[in-house]
């Protein structure tokens, strides 16, 4: 398993690489570059030759493949290059905020596992009763409310009814836990609806097939409490596809809250991509696409390896 | 409290029979109307004695035993009946009290063994877990009777099974594992739902020779369900033959099988083929299809079938009783039973072999070998491969007319010889030549004159035709690619012809697979064969997925069309009746090789290959006085893995009279008579039967 774990990480290289490169080239067919959003971008009548002492000063005229040369030589350090605009580190820049995205996504992977499996489980076992209809209309309005909507409606609802706002700076967990967290429950909640609708219905129509399996019987028919049919024989079964959906969801809320750290004003991975892309940022766009990439492979393994520890049937040799 | 039920129970053993199913009515609420599918049903087993439910597939067996249990789907109620063990009545009892005697006083036994057992739990922790809860063992407990169990159901190396998962074991093995789990709380009764229909003939010999003894020496009353006559007159004390919903006849084994009452059950013994039967004679066969369930006739319900029906018949029928215990539900039971009336089925002209045997064969398979590779549990960077050897040089011919069956258990590489031939796999090695000429590396052009010849039939009715395509439009299809007949309304015409070739009408040409019976979809699979005028037929398992008296159907309609058509057949199946039953010769396998090729009577008759004479004793045959003389003779042990075959004969594992140079050198092919190729090195020994005597 050990070895499997890390073969699967050495794969990671590869892969990395080959996003490296497809950004690096995608990004450079795309018309314009940093330095016209920078100087003329709000009507400055910038002259041609101050232009091009910046991109000197950027190595922007450098030929495409030494600039390629230089970046891929960066990345074998694990150095991803200077922001162009803020010129700080583009590591720098992702981390500081990282660490709010990573907080954001645990607590709503936390929040849908601890609501998701309880409901998508009671919906199964109640099937086509008043509970089964009142889950499924939750959830389906979980897939179909976008998030930063459903955020407005949380942020709205904590001004009208306790004339209070989350506080806007983050404070690290480990020093303020209090404020910290009543800064990005509410974000997290309003991604976490979501994320626990689509993991509820996963989860039920998992255990309806499961319920039905030859095993389930054989369960009951050795007398086996039904609770324990359910907890024991039944949902480990079922939760195998839910770990999936879970994996790919948590990916995507690294890079994808765009719009909803907007509505909650949150300096997170999503803000700073929407910000890069405008300012034609290249170096921090690449930078940002490659972890996001890691990210996603990461959670790949995670994911099987998770289904290695709920799955006898699964046991990667070494 | 606990001594006082005890005296009681104790008591009520006297006069009480162990299980009284007393006119038990089930319906299950479906969306197109409401199935009455059990319908006044009554059967009483008594402590110790094994009780047979014999039908087809939707007669209601394996719904009355689950309600026994309780463990109908919720679409199914219980209408009208009884249910008493030992004088409770189980329908009545709280779902906690039934919990408690599911698993402790009754346990049951289910089909599948591959599906039956949770895959992510261990074998362990599933047979200790009704220790745990109904007899309140401690693990420690648990584990000790736990490994009793696997003793006793014949695991070998329990302790480190215990920590295993059902996917690291074989499906006999899974069986037993499922039998320890329905013994662990010692039950007064166990209910076996077709126990080993998904098992191999000599697993399913095995594992129902541990039932029976198992509920001899423990005094565990057995109720068996089965489609399987054989099974039921080799083990069954009593029997309980049912047929849409009904109990149509019971009584003993042997008033069952030597002086059946009820046309029905007269039917089914003859629609199957028999080891024991004269060759050349033609199935009977019930014709029809069984009544909907949803609204059944209101008198005898097999009238419809029934070739002696009256006018009378048409009336509603009880059972009626024939003196001790032999009851049976037919207007004309007295006629038959004094003789007046001799029940007959259609059957057809005993069929004549039209094989030319002296002729040049229409197919020569030669040294054929089908490797597989398949990745080793490795990793990503290894790249080791494991050799499955599925087909190791295998040769055989077959001439114009004639059916050479092909037998062997699962795994033994059958259905891979079927498909190489018709070239859907690659051919490792060896050469494969149609009408003379060989096509083992034609390619796909040249293989598209030579695939008209050569079609096939495959197994499952169910997955094999198209869902979303009619009838018409599965057959017509080889006729428009091939260009056939390039004209559409020609097409149809020949589609029509084709259906009433195959017993189905034209106007079926509209229908969806799913409106048809498994029969008649077998039906259609053959039609599309014969849309392209073939000469050879690949029969693959054909008839295995069909109940009894459809299977004699399908059988015969084989026959006639060979008969007619002058085809040739292929024919797999691991039904050793059947196969003796269709061909002129046979091809016995085991792992990959041809152990036995000889003309049918020949060899099961004088079978000289150990292994096919283990087959045909583990094979039951549908007569008591059979059985009971017969003695029980389970080959022991398992097929091995194909990915690790053992040395020499491959057969020297499981062989009751291997020696050692069984286990070095691989026994040659030999012609012992007349064309009968057996590769064993003690064949000779066979021949003059100076050992495997009696068998």
């Amino acid at each position: 398993m050990l070895l499997y774990t890390l073969k699967r990480l050495l794969l990671t290289i590869p892969t990395l690489i080959g996003v490296a490169v497809l950004v690096f080239f995608m990004l450079r067919i795309v018309p314009g570059d940093i330095v016209e959003v920078k100087l003329r971008a709000d009507g400055g009548n910038v002259t041609e030759e101050v232009m091009q002492q910046e991109r000197e000063r950027l190595g922007l005229n450098r030929p495409l493949y030494v600039q390629f040369a230089d970046y891929m030589w960066g990345l074998a350090r694990f150095d991803l290059g200077i922001s162009m605009w803020t010129e700080r580190p583009v590591i720098e820049e992702i981390m500081i905020r990282l660490e709010l995205s990573l907080e954001v996504a645990i607590l709503a992977t936390i929040f849908a596992t601890l609501i998701s499996i309880p409901l998508g489980t009671a919906a199964a076992l109640f099937r086509n009763t008043w509970i089964d209809y009142v889950v499924r209309v939750l959830t389906i309005g979980g897939l179909s409310i976008p998030s930063f909507w459903f955020g407005m409606i949380i942020s709205l609802s904590l001004l009208s009814l306790f004339n209070w706002l989350p506080p806007i700076t983050f404070t690290p967990i480990y020093e303020d836990p209090v404020a910290n967290l009543s800064q990005l429950i509410w974000p997290a909640l309003a991604v976490g609806y979501r994320y626990c609708a689509v993991t509820a219905r996963m989860i039920r129509s998992s255990l309806l097939e499961v319920l039905a399996e030859d095993y389930i019987r054989t369960a009951r028919a050795k007398g086996v409490y039904e609770k324990l049919v359910v907890s024991r024989h039944a949902l480990r079964n079922a939760l195998l596809p839910a770990i999936t959906v879970m994996g790919l969801e948590f990916a995507f809320l690294i890079g994808g809250l765009v719009v909803t750290e907007q509505v909650f004003n949150l300096n997170g991975i999503g803000q700073l991509f929407v910000q890069s892309v405008s300012r034609n940022d290249f170096m921090l766009i690449q930078g940002m696409v490659i972890m996001i990439a890691g990210f996603y492979v990461i959670i790949n393994l995670v994911v099987d390896l998770l289904y290695a520890v709920f799955d006898p049937r699964i046991r990667y040799g070494g | 409290m606990e001594a006082k039920v005890q005296v009681q129970s104790r008591a009520a053993q006297t006069s009480v029979p162990l299980l009284a199913v007393e006119d038990l009515h089930v319906r299950f609420e479906t969306s197109r109307g409401v199935v009455r599918a059990v319908e006044g049903v009554s059967y009483t087993v008594n402590r110790g004695e094994v009780v047979a439910v014999v039908g087809e597939s939707g007669c209601g067996k394996s719904v009355s035993a689950l309600t026994i249990m309780r463990l109908l789907a919720k679409t199914g109620r219980v209408t009208r009946g009884r249910i008493m063990l030992e004088g409770r009545n189980l329908l009545e009892l709280s779902e906690d009290d039934m919990r408690a005697v599911r698993g402790h006083e009754i346990s049951m036994i289910f089909q599948e063994p591959m599906t039956s057992l949770n895959p992510v739990l261990s074998i362990g922790a599933q047979i200790m877990e009704p220790l745990l809860i109904h007899l309140k063992m401690t693990e420690e407990e648990a584990r000790g009777r736990a490994l009793e169990l696997m003793q006793q159901v014949g695991i070998t190396d329990g302790e480190r099974r215990l920590s295993q998962y059902p996917h690291q074991l074989s499906g006999g093995m899974r069986q037993r594992v499922m039998i320890a789990i329905g013994l662990a709380c010692k039950p007064k009764l166990i209910i076996a739902d077709e126990p080993t229909t998904a098992l191999d003939v000599t697993i399913q010999a095995q594992i129902l020779e541990l039932m029976k003894n198992l509920s001899r020496e423990l005094g565990i009353a057995l109720v068996i369900i089965t489609h399987n006559l054989g099974i039921v007159a080799r083990y069954a004390d009593r029997v309980n033959v049912m047929y849409a919903a009904n109990i149509i006849e019971k009584g003993s084994a042997d008033d069952i099988f030597l002086q059946p009452a009820h046309p029905y059950t007269n039917g089914l013994m003859r629609s199957v083929p028999r080891l024991d039967e004269p060759r050349g004679t033609k199935l009977q066969t019930i014709e029809g299809l069984p009544p909907d369930l949803r609204m059944p006739p209101e008198g005898c319900r097999f009238a419809a079938r029934c070739p002696h029906k009256l006018e009378k018949c048409l009336k509603p029928i009880e059972l009626i009783d024939l003196g001790k215990g032999h009851e049976a539900r037919c207007h004309r039971v007295d006629e038959i039973m004094s003789g007046a009336l001799k029940v007959e089925f259609p059957s057809g002209p005993p069929v004549t072999s039209q094989a030319h045997i002296g002729d040049k064969p229409i197919l020569e398979v030669a040294n054929l070998r089908k490797y597989f590779g398949v990745k080793a549990a490795g990793g990503i960077f290894s790249n080791e491969m494991a050799t499955v050897r599925a087909v190791d040089d295998v040769s055989f011919a077959i001439a114009p007319g004639e059916t050479l069956g092909l037998v062997g258990e699962s795994g033994c590489g059958k259905t891979t010889v079927g498909r190489v031939v018709l070239r859907l796999d690659e051919a490792t090695g060896g050469s494969i030549k149609f009408s003379g000429t060989d096509v083992t590396h034609h390619s796909g052009r040249e293989m598209r004159g030579v695939r008209r010849k050569i079609q096939v039939i495959f197994q499952d009715p169910y997955s094999s035709l198209n869902p979303r395509m009619t009838i018409g439009e599965i057959i017509a299809e080889p006729l428009k690619v091939y260009g056939i007949v390039p004209e559409k309304k020609a097409r149809a015409a020949r589609v029509g012809e084709l259906l009433t070739q195959v017993g189905l009408f034209p106007y079926m040409a509209e229908r969806y697979p799913h409106e048809l019976s498994g029969g008649q979809r077998q039906r259609v699979g053959i039609a599309r064969a014969l849309a392209l005028e073939p000469e050879l037929i690949v029969c693959d398992e054909p008839v295995s997925a069909l109940d009894v008296s459809i299977q004699g159907q399908v059988i015969n309609l084989l026959e006639d069309l060979q008969t007619r058509l002058g085809l040739t057949f292929l024919f797999i199946a691991h039904d050793l009746a059947v196969v003796r039953h269709i061909s002129d010769r046979v091809a016995v396998m085991y792992l990959g090789r041809i152990m036995e090729l000889a003309d049918r009577d020949e060899i099961y008759e004088r079978p000289l290959h150990p292994y096919t004479k283990a087959l045909l004793d583990a094979a039951p045959i549908p007569d008591p006085r059979i059985e009971r003389a017969r003695a029980p003779r389970a080959l022991r042990g398992e097929i091995p893995s194909p990915l690790t075959p053992p040395s020499g004969c491959v057969f020297h594992t499981r062989c009751p009279i291997a020696l050692d140079v069984c286990k070095q050198k691989v026994p040659e092919t030999r012609d012992m008579s007349k064309g009968h190729l057996v590769a064993c090195h003690r064949a000779e020994e066979i021949q003059r039967s100076e050992v495997l005597q009696g068998a």
